[in-house]
Order: C-alpha cells, then structure tokens, then sequence
C-alpha cells in the first residue's frame, strides 16, 4: 500500500483548489485583468462578461430563479454578517426578535450577539442530542416581533443537516424571513432555494474545491423580495449591497468551481458515502468505546465525527500526525474549553475532549482510508494503554464515582 | 501547534509507563487532574528502605505535553529522595520540555501528581508505622 503523505482530511476547514478551477481563473490575472465595472472598453467588458457567466453558474448551483439575486461578498462570514445584521437593520420597526441555533458557526452566532448590543433580542435555540433543531420548538419561539430565524445547512463541526424545507415552511407560515448558512452544504446535499423556502443563503467558493477569499449572499427577489440594509458603502456595485470592485479571478473560479460541485454530485456523493462507511465500520469494528456524534445519517457525506473515550483528542492528532484532520478537544484550541457545538449536543466534556473530526473530500483515496484506518487504531490502542482512565475502566471503576481534583 | 524535540521524544518514546501495585505500602499513588478538564494523571513512586525512589510509573490521558511532563517526571524522581522529589517544580519542566505558555498547566499537573504521590506514600507509612 503507498500512499502520499501528509494526507489532507480537513476538508470542512478548507479544501484544495480543483485543478481545473484553476486552470480557468489564472488568464483574468494575466490577460483578461479589466474591472468589470469599465463597460466603456473591451478590457472592462470582458470581465463584466465573465462575471456574469460566474453568476449563473451561482445562482444554479444553488436553485435560485435569477442570477440578479447573487451578492458576492468576501465569504461566508461577510455574507453571514450582511444577511443577518442587514436584515435586522432594514426590519427594525417591523420587529425586534430573531431566531438561531445555539450550534452555529461563529460568524452567525456573534452577528447575533452585535445586534443583542443594539437592543435587538435574540433567542438561540438548543438542539436535540442529534444535532437537529426540534421544529416544535422552532415555531413555539416565533413570535409577532420575529424578523428573521438563521440555521445552517450542514453543521462545520459534526456535519448534521438540518431539515431545511420544515424550516422553510414554518417561516413562510408565519411571514418570517429564513436565512441558511450553507458554506458546508453547496453541492454536498441537495439544496434549492425555491423548494425550501429560503430567502437568504450564504455559500463560500473554498468550501468546495474553489480559491479563499471569495463567497455569495443569495438575496430573494420574488415571494417576497428581500430588503437589506448594505454594510460596505462606495461605488454602489453588487446593486448597491456591497461596494468594492469585484475580484473577477476569484468571481471566476468560484462560478466553475460551484458548476464542478453540482454537475457531479450524484455520483461523489455516492463515492463520498463509501469512502466515510468504510472509515467507520472499521473504526467500529476495530476500537471498542468511540462514539459518533450527531445524527447518523442526516449528515452531509463526507463528515465523520467521532469520540474514542479514554484518549485525549489532541494527543490523538499528534500521533497521528501525517494525517491532518482536527479535534473537538479544548487544548487544541486557544480556548480551554471543548467544542460548544459538542456541548451542545450534550456530549459531556470527557467525551469532548476525546473527538475527531473527519472531513472526507473529492482528493481522498480509498488507500488514504485504510492507511487512516490504521493508524488511528494503532494510536487509539497505545494511548488507551497509557491512559489511566482506561485503565480504571478496565479495573471496572465507573469514572462517574471517582473524586477528581478538578480545576 | 509545533512541538519541540524534547515533547516529541517522550510522546513517541514515553518512559516508566505503567503501574506499580497500589497497595504496596512501600508505592505512594498520585491521581490528579479530572476528565472534565481533558487531562488526568496518574504517578507512582515506589520507595527503597534507604528512602530513594527506586522506581516510579505514569499513567496519562491528555495533550502530548501532558505526556510528556508526567514522563519527565518520573525520569527526574527516580534516584532522589523523598525531600529531593518534593523539591521539583514545573517551572524546571517548562524549562526542560520547552512548553509554550498555554501548555503550563500540563507541567502544573505533572507537579501536583509528584506532590500527590509523595503524599500518599507518606500517609500509609504512617498508617503502617
Ligand atoms: C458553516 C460555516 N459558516 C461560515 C464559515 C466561514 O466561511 P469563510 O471562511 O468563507 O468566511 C464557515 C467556514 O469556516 C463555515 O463552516
Ligand atoms: S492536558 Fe490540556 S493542554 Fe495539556
């Protein structure tokens, strides 16, 4: 078996740059470099005409009925913040209250917590132990006052998908505007803005295969059309939601990239199913004690969530070290707390501190699998063989009714 | 998160993993640390008549640092006394193993496991006489 090492399996936090996205963007640095707001010459012209091709490409990958309603923005951060706080401003004398999810990405999350300062109120919903938001409970929390209820698509962390075409019904019911961050679910499930009702939706080009730096806002127009208060003021561009001269390479690049994702997704996501079954049915049948987190199969194809008790994730990642995948364990990072979206869900914090997040994705091998297979096993057994908790489990003390000396 | 050497080496090649019976009168057993926070730590001390560390064990579930400290540990007590043991402080680990700053508490516990296990040691002699 030969594999190349480092394997990169970190494919919620990024992912590489498909060859052939590539391969499109370079010439608009070199030869087609005009600013697509010049329409007055052929160099301006050019890019306006390949930004306008990139929208298309947007506004289908993603089921929306026109191309006018794709902003582009910096990522899903700039659109998560102008969707949420640009909704919140422009409906302030129609309602003071928004909905979210407590398990969100943190540009979601703190977006709410800047309108909390401005007097906005905010209710942020808990989840079940799967990771799925209880839809009583969605439209139990709506009230009069409610503008806007933001929840994700697939969660970054655990990979849960949410059912986004409940929520969509629910809102439309109560005349609510629904916001979706989907930076983890673009071409990875099935997603239609008409067919969801949803009126906002935040997508990223470096979550499926395109450049960093480069994302959307999809902003309804019809049924009803959507009003946002803009954030970056200037020269008016993207209809006056964002101004700041397009980055037409990138434009470019996140269009193919979307076109790739969607044009193939049957068949990855079925590749991608094979490949994460594979992962963990061997984990399983291999290592006792470990644990999935979130739903088992709402979730986006190539996510894989898993606690190994007894084994510290950080010191997991580090003998698995040509292996990059990422941990729920608060030492891994600058806060000491583990993962909120694990607390969450009600994993207790021991477990938290053993999680690992697998991000399956379009450069993965069957062979990277297996060698992965391996070497978490191997790592997995001689941590367990020097951790003390497995050891007092193994004597058949229940950790529950040991006095620990916290701090 | 860049390790250095000297981590590296204890987390691939950890000294004095282990157990020592418990209840030997002559093994002081320190546990520290809890789930909750990512990192327990067990230590061991097993002690000669001559009252020298004659041997000493770990047992680790937390971050490479935390691993390696404990393995420092039982490296640096073995072939001193009692009061020499009790004089390690993880600054001196910090030093050695190089931790950056938010790996401090991991040498913290390593300190506090020593202490723990002298502790306890010192307890059942006195229970024994
Ligand atoms: C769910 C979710 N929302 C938002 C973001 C932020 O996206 P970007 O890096 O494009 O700002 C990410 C990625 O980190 C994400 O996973
Ligand atoms: S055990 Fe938590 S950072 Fe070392």
């Amino acid at each position: 078996m030969t594999v190349k090492l480092p394997i990169y399996m970190d494919n919620h936090a990024t992912t590489r740059v498909d060859p052939r996205v590539l391969d499109k963007m370079l010439p608009y640095f070199s030869e087609i470099y005009g600013n697509a707001a010049s329409k007055t010459h052929a160099f301006g012209r050019a890019a306006e005409e390949a930004v306008d091709k990139a929208r298309v490409q947007l506004a289908k990958a993603i089921g929306a009925s026109s191309d006018k309603e794709i902003v582009i923005t910096s990522g899903a951060t700039e659109s998560d913040n102008l969707a949420i706080k640009g909704v919140a401003h422009m409906h302030r004398e129609k309602g003071d209250h928004l909905i979210t999810v407590c398990t969100e990405h943190k540009a979601v999350l703190d977006s709410h917590h800047a309108l909390e300062r401005e007097g906005f109120r905010v209710t942020f919903l808990p989840v079940q132990q799967d990771g799925l938001v209880d839809l009583a409970q969605l439209e139990a929390a709506m009230t009069d006052q409610t503008i806007l209820v933001s929840i994700m698509a697939v969660n970054n962390e655990i990979g849960v998908v949410q059912p986004l075409a409940e929520i969509g019904k629910l809102c439309k019911k109560r005349g609510i505007l629904f916001f979706c961050d989907a930076a983890q679910a673009v071409g990875k499930i099935p997603l239609n803005v008409e067919e969801m009702g949803i009126d906002l939706l935040a997508f990223t080009a470096h979550k499926m295969y395109g450049p960093k730096g480069i994302g959307a806002l999809y902003v309804r127009r019809k049924n009803p059309r959507v009003r946002l208060e803009a954030m970056m003021h200037g020269g008016g561009h993207e209809r006056g939601l964002r101004s700041g001269t397009l980055a037409v390479p990138l434009i470019v690049a996140f269009g193919e990239a979307a076109e790739l994702i969607t044009a193939k997704q049957a068949e990855e996501t079925a590749r991608l199913l094979a490949l994460r079954e594979r992962l963990w049915t061997g984990l399983q049948a291999r290592l006792q004690h470990i644990y999935l987190n979130g739903h088992a199969t709402q979730r986006a194809p190539g996510s894989l969530n898993v606690s190994f008790a007894y084994v510290e994730g950080e010191s997991l990642l580090m003998g698995i070290s040509d292996i990059a995948v990422s941990s729920g364990s608060a030492c891994t990072s600058a806060s000491l707390e583990p993962s909120y979206v694990l607390k969450a869900l009600g994993v207790n914090d021991e477990l938290a501190h053993t999680s690992i997040r697998f991000g399956i994705g379009r450069f993965n091998t069957e062979e990277e699998i297996d060698y992965t297979l391996e070497r978490v096993v191997e790592v997995v057994t001689r941590l367990r063989e020097m951790s003390p908790l497995w050891e007092m489990v193994q004597e058949g003390i229940d950790l529950r009714t040991v006095n620990w000396t916290g701090h | 998160m860049a390790y250095s050497e000297k981590v590296l080496d204890h987390y691939n090649n950890p000294r004095n993993v282990g157990a020592l019976p418990k209840d030997d009168p002559t093994v002081g057993t320190g546990v520290v640390g809890a789930p909750e926070c990512g990192d327990v730590m067990k230590l061991q001390i097993k002690v000669g008549a001559n009252g020298v560390i004659e041997d000493a064990r770990f047992k680790t579930f937390g971050c490479g640092s935390a691993i390696a400290s404990s393995s420092l540990a039982t490296e640096w007590v073995k072939g001193k006394t009692l009061a020499e043991a009790s004089a390690i402080r993880n600054t001196d680990i910090v030093q050695e193993l190089n931790l950056p700053p938010i790996k401090i508490h991991c040498s913290v516990l390593a300190e506090d496991a020593i202490r723990a296990a002298l502790a306890d040691y010192a307890a059942k002699q006195e229970k024994h006489g």
